[in-house]
């Protein structure tokens, strides 16, 4: 039977991937001298996973490469190798190794040879180093024995003496399987010697007490044979002995039968083996380019699967339910009870289905909180900090995508914490603190988001050089009075470096508007808190999912939209006092110390509206990267979550749309893009301007 | 329909194992540790374990240890899965009362023929 086991190797590479993670994890757990041997257990083990698979789906270049790592590891399990820094570090290049191996051969790409042979060869090093018996010894034994046994010599006949012990069928083995086994490789004729059985009271079923001669005839090899009693060869007193032997082309010598079955030789098919497999691989590589890279696979705990099919049970009772009452052909008020009892049933099974499907695209954020100890392993050694890092709330669930997307922010975050946050060992002793310095990853659920904070006990932002910095270039005015939040906030802004020397870790202060930017097109905010030598708090709040959206519904005309409620300030009758013009095209809301623009909906997408006298609608003030405008829209319709649709997979995309939904009554309503609405609104009114002058112009 | 417990923490070798199986008639129950399987094994009973070495909770060696020590799994084949390198394992594997075992890396022919080959 020919089964295709390339099916099974996304799942393999899942869980190499996991491996490594763990491997990573653990690594950096391991205390150089005192190693924990569970912990090296637990490495090793993520090792010998990953050995195996990938040379049972035929991937032998991570097959090799991780021998060399369990060998290792294998030792250091044993208490014969000590845990170095040197080794640690070398392992852990390794995992770095291996990982990019698994996603060259996923992709189907070249393997980075130059990078694998350099750590290959610093493993092999470390462990020629004072250990025994290198691999390249290991692969000539073997091949010498390969050599043997293709010339072993092939017998006409043997005789095979078989006296299992009294307990060997005690583990499973079967003598009358292993005569039947013998039974393909030749005509085979037994006798039993039943001499020292006993009587029937004194017989122990459990015990074996029969024992077997076993005449072969064929032209069968020796290994053949002692193969069949690979399993129990220290089970039993087994003499194989050739009755008639034929003169061998290619050795005279021998013949001689032995005795003992030979493990050695047992190697040999095994060796043959590996080597149909390798030519097997290289036949099956251009298939294999066919496949797809991108792996768009989740993995779902089955007990919300299990929630999810329970939902689905409900929903379908309450559906016969419904449609019971719908059969009735006197409907009365009776019925219309057991209606509106129904109605509301599937009201609820449908919020909660919509939950539980929800709750498949979550996962834990330790997800992305995983790649940190690493990160800050590296970059602590580098910048020459002591710096323990903290991780809590790990288990804390976030959609999927939005997961992907915060992994860079975070690392930048974290990245801009250890190199401009914490100190210098010395400079924090001299401040009093410890010389090791604390960053916190913090996760938790609020309200219908995700609260994530990066905590460190640094040096503070320091607010006089931001202050300046920002005045320096341009950002702020010296005359602005800034309170100390809106000073911190100055670091998010769009080219904002305050690093005296640029460094490789954090770059040049580029990242943060970078950050901010990406938080905010995940629907979420970004915000700082710091004291200047206390640390800093950098707390990020993100949507749960991306899937859904608060929205408030507004109308304009016969047009239903959707504001995401997140933007929205607040809502507000026109004061016709507060109105002014400028330039004749823009109108601007006073509103307290503001003065926002006034975005008429219906100019911007070219619609009709109910009115458009300003004192006739509502305004509702949105705010985007802070800057805020109000738009003018004919009634305010409810707030709702609303499925997000995308615009661009069914139709195309369109400035000042992020989406479309469909609402309770089959109407589609499209979702605002607030800051694609700006962007329009600046053109149409830059247009109008440009009108309006030109038919002045004309007039003139 | 003879009934096997296949036992990997390595969920891509279960799955194989599995679907081989399967795919020759047999029944296959999987287990991602020795824990679940002695588990598996304590309320139902199989004619085949295939196990791997290193699984964390319990590995394969204490596994054969514990079913050994249930009465139904006294004399029924238990087979490891292990690799070339560890010889050593496979003298401690017959030690603690496993039947064989089945050489990684093996593709499906081969574990095919070798659990035919116990099973009769």
């Amino acid at each position: 039977m020919a089964i295709d086991i390339s099916q099974f190797l996304d799942t393999f590479y899942e869980e190499s991937f996991e491996g490594l993670d763990i491997m990573e994890s653990e690594l950096l757990n391991l205390d150089v001298g005192e190693a924990d041997v569970e912990v090296i257990n637990t490495i090793f083990r993520a090792a010998h996973s990953i050995k195996g698979g990938s040379g049972t789906f035929g991937l032998n270049a991570v097959a090799d490469y991780t021998h060399v790592m369990e060998t290792l590891l294998d030792e250091m399990r044993a208490g014969e190798r000590e845990v170095t820094q040197n080794a640690v570090d070398i392992l852990l290049r390794s995992v770095d190794v291996l990982r990019s191996m698994l996603i060259s051969l996923k992709d189907n790409e070249d393997l980075d040879q130059e990078t694998i042979s350099k750590t290959h060869e610093e493993l092999t090093h470390l462990l020629n180093g004072g250990a025994t018996g290198t691999p390249a010894e290991a692969i000539t034994a073997s091949d010498a024995t390969a050599q043997q046994s293709e010339q072993a010599d092939k017998q006409q006949g043997w005789t095979i003496k078989f006296k299992p012990h009294p307990d060997m069928l005690q583990t499973g083995n079967d003598p009358v399987r292993i005569i039947r086994e013998l039974e393909s490789l030749g005509d085979v004729s037994v006798e039993a010697d039943t001499s020292a059985l006993p009587e029937f009271e004194m017989l122990d079923p459990e015990l074996s007490y029969l024992s077997w001669t076993i005449h072969l005839s064929g032209n069968v090899a020796e290994d053949d044979i002692t193969e069949c009693f690979e399993w129990v060869d220290d089970e039993c007193d087994l003499s194989i002995v050739a009755t008639q032997s034929i003169e061998n082309k290619t050795s005279g010598e021998g013949n001689v039968a032995t005795d003992k079955p030979m493990i050695e030789a047992a190697a040999a098919p095994e060796e043959r083996r590996t080597s149909d497999r390798r030519q097997g691989e290289r036949r099956s590589a251009p298939k294999a380019a066919k496949k797809p890279a991108e792996s768009t696979s989740i993995r779902v705990n089955i007990n919300k699967v299990d929630d999810l099919i329970n939902m689905v049970g409900e929903l379908v009772i309450t559906q016969s339910m419904l449609s019971q009452i719908g059969g009735v052909e006197d409907f009365d008020t009776s019925a219309l009870e057991r209606l509106n009892d129904g109605l509301s049933q599937l009201e609820q099974h449908t919020r909660e289905l919509q939950e539980s499907v929800m709750r498949i695209r979550m996962m834990p954020i330790s997800f992305a909180f995983q790649r940190f100890p690493r990160l800050v392993h590296d970059l602590s050694s580098q910048l020459g900090k002591q710096i323990e890092l903290k991780l809590t709330g790990e288990s804390t669930e976030l959609d999927k995508t939005v997961m992907e997307k915060i992994g860079d922010p975070l690392v930048h975050l974290v990245r801009n914490s250890l190199d401009h946050g914490i100190e210098m060992p010395d400079v924090r002793v001299q401040n009093g603190k410890d010389e090791t310095g604390i960053i916190e990853l913090n996760a938790f659920h609020q309200g219908g988001n995700i609260v994530i904070e990066i905590r460190d006990d640094g040096a503070g932002l320091n607010k006089e050089r931001i202050l300046n910095k920002a005045i320096a270039s341009g950002i702020v005015k010296e005359e602005d009075n800034l309170s100390d939040e809106q000073v911190n906030d100055l670091i998010f802004a769009p080219g904002f470096s305050t690093a005296e020397v640029v460094s490789d870790v954090s770059g040049r202060g580029v990242g943060m508007d970078v950050v901010r930017r990406n938080i905010r097109a995940l629907g979420g905010t970004v915000e700082v808190q710091s004291e200047q030598g206390v640390g800093s708090v950098f707390t990020i709040r993100l949507p749960l999912t991306l899937a859904i959206l608060d929205g408030q519904l507004i109308r304009v005309g016969e047009e239903t939209y959707i504001v995401p409620l997140i933007s929205i300030i607040e809502s507000l009758q026109v004061n016709p006092e507060m109105m002014s013009s400028v330039t004749g095209a823009a109108d601007v809301y006073k509103l307290r110390d503001d003065y926002i623009p006034i975005v008429r909906l219906y100019d911007v997408f070219g619609i009709k509206a109910d009115s458009t006298n300003i004192s006739e609608g509502l305004l509702v003030v949105v705010e985007n990267e802070g800057k805020k405008i109000a738009l003018f829209v004919d009634e305010l319709l409810g707030q709702q979550q609303v499925v997000i649709k995308s615009l661009e997979t069914n139709l195309k995309q369109i400035d000042g749309l992020s989406g479309a939904t469909i609402l309770g009554n089959g109407t589609v309503a499209l979702i605002l893009d607030i800051n694609g609405v700006m962007t329009l609104y600046q053109e149409v009114t830059r247009a109008s301007i440009l009108q309006d002058k030109t038919e002045k112009i004309i007039a003139a | 329909m003879a009934k096997i417990l296949a036992v990997d923490d390595s969920a891509s070798m279960r799955q194989m194992v599995s679907f081989t199986l399967k795919g020759a008639g047999f029944d296959v129950t999987e287990a991602s540790d020795g824990v679940e399987a002695l588990t598996k094994a304590k309320s139902d009973k199989y004619d085949l374990v295939i196990s791997d070495v290193n699984m964390p909770n319990m590995d394969g060696l204490t596994l054969v240890g514990e079913l050994r020590k249930l009465g139904e799994f006294k004399f029924i084949p238990i087979l490891l899965l292990t690799t070339e390198s560890s010889t050593e394992k496979k003298k401690e594997g017959k030690a603690a009362g496993a039947t064989g075992w089945i050489v990684k890396p093996f593709n499906p022919d081969q574990l095919l023929k070798t659990v035919n080959k116990v099973l009769g």
